[in-house]
């Protein structure tokens, strides 16, 4: 499977918010305004191609010889975990200016569910390590992609005159429904 | 009411962790397909509470302060592995359904939130009631939306034919945008009668989910 197809596969056709439902909670709660929502996205591109390198890298050449790959939940977790924190310190150090902008969502992507279904997915689907950065980069940009459209959204809304009950939460998910019709139309690219 | 029965009251109805905190809502939305799934979803959920909120309270005294979440976290994943592993063995059907949302449980906010907010806090026994609790009330969620969403999208409930053949079933209400819908309408019929619900809050960020968001929350205020 060509790499660019990959791309498309995971960012648009299993979009991982809207068709795959992974990383609700951060999509639903820092999707007020366009600026914090694309850091969160940039953020979360960052760690997802360097979790999912990362994790390929240890199954590959660690559990699978070692005929432990039962135990890749637990690593991955552990290993995404402690990856968000070595991130945060090295950026800290590093590039101060990057670490204002990414600072305060590195550890809100450690629970993120996206990261380590990413992970996951990619063991499920035998990806060797170039095709699973490749994925968890896709993935990431899919994220990135729908947080920014909903939170692009969500700035328009709040002028509208909505029936009482709908406003808030109920009004973010009908959004976030027609927006999962709307990509639904991308399922017509799967091979 | 005895404190046993409170806590399941509690998780059941007071504080029903989907309907009333909004908690764990990807497995929520994404396996609530039938209600088939979302009754298996629901108990597999329900075994790995019950469970860490026993372990992880009867080593409340031994884990250090510092280190509670990787501990938490550890001993949460080992409880995911074995009902994975289970699942596997003995439900095929249910684990190839419910997909990688099995391993996810680790990352479900209710499971880390209740080991924060409860079993830390509390005995065992204790623990394990309002792990019951939490569970049934995360099991009675899943399963309700799992039913509507058959039942408006297939005409089915558990597989059994409900609506008449001659009424075609909306078939989006089984796919992905579906979840969404009959969430936004199940909220929207709570805010309607008045019923307090976090749903609100969390839209609003800063009230999402778990130990970390609100530790990443904190953070965003001082800034």
């Amino acid at each position: 499977m060509s790499l660019m197809l990959i791309i498309v596969t995971t960012a648009l056709v299993n979009n991982v918010v809207l068709s795959q439902f992974l990383g609700i909670c951060s999509f639903l709660g820092v999707s007020k305004n366009v600026k914090t929502s694309a850091s969160l996205g940039a953020a979360v591109i960052f760690v997802m191609t360097i979790a999912s390198a990362v994790a390929s890298f240890i199954y590959d050449l660690i559990l699978v010889p070692l005929d432990l790959d039962y135990l890749k939940t637990i690593v991955f977790i552990l290993v995404i975990a402690a990856l968000v924190q070595i991130v945060e310190m090295f950026l800290k150090k590093s590039s101060p200016a990057i670490y204002e902008a990414l600072g305060i969502f590195l550890p809100l992507i450690t629970t993120n569910c996206a990261v380590l279904g990413v992970a996951l997915t990619n063991v499920q689907d035998g990806y060797n390590f170039i095709q699973s950065v490749t994925a968890g980069f896709g993935t990431a940009c899919g994220y990135t992609l729908s947080i920014i459209l909903l939170a692009g959204i969500r700035e328009h809304m709040d002028e509208d005159s909505v029936p009482g009950p709908f406003k808030g939460a109920p009004l973010v998910l009908i959004s976030a429904a027609l927006m999962a019709i709307a990509f639904m139309g991308f399922s017509g690219l799967a091979i | 009411m005895n404190k046993y029965t409170e806590r399941i009251y509690n998780g059941l109805i007071k504080e029903n962790p989907s309907m009333v905190l909004m908690l764990g809502m990807c497995p929520t939305l994404a396996v609530t397909t039938s209600a088939k799934n979302g009754l298996g979803m629901g108990l597999s959920t329900l075994v790995v509470l019950i469970a860490s909120n026993v372990i992880i309270s009867m080593m409340r005294k031994i884990i250090p302060n510092e280190v509670r979440l990787p501990a938490e976290i550890v001993i949460v994943a080992s409880l995911v592995t074995i009902v994975e592993l289970a699942t596997q063995a003995y439900l095929p059907g249910l684990y190839k359904s419910l997909g990688i949302f099995i391993p996810l449980i680790v990352v479900n906010c209710i499971i880390l939130g209740r080991a924060e907010a409860y079993a830390l806090k509390n005995p065992p026994l204790l623990s394990a009631f309002d792990g019951l609790g939490m569970g049934l009330g995360f099991t009675f969620a899943l399963t309700i939306l799992g039913i509507i969403r058959e039942l408006l999208g297939a005409g089915t409930v558990f597989g059994i034919q409900i609506l008449p053949a001659s009424v075609s079933p909306v078939a989006i209400f089984v796919k992905a945008p579906g979840a969404f819908i009959v969430l936004a309408f199940m909220v929207a019929i709570m805010n309607a009668i008045g019923m307090k619900t976090r749903a609100n809050k969390m839209v609003e960020g800063c009230d999402g989910c778990c130990a970390s968001c609100n530790s990443a929350c904190s953070k965003k205020e001082e800034v």
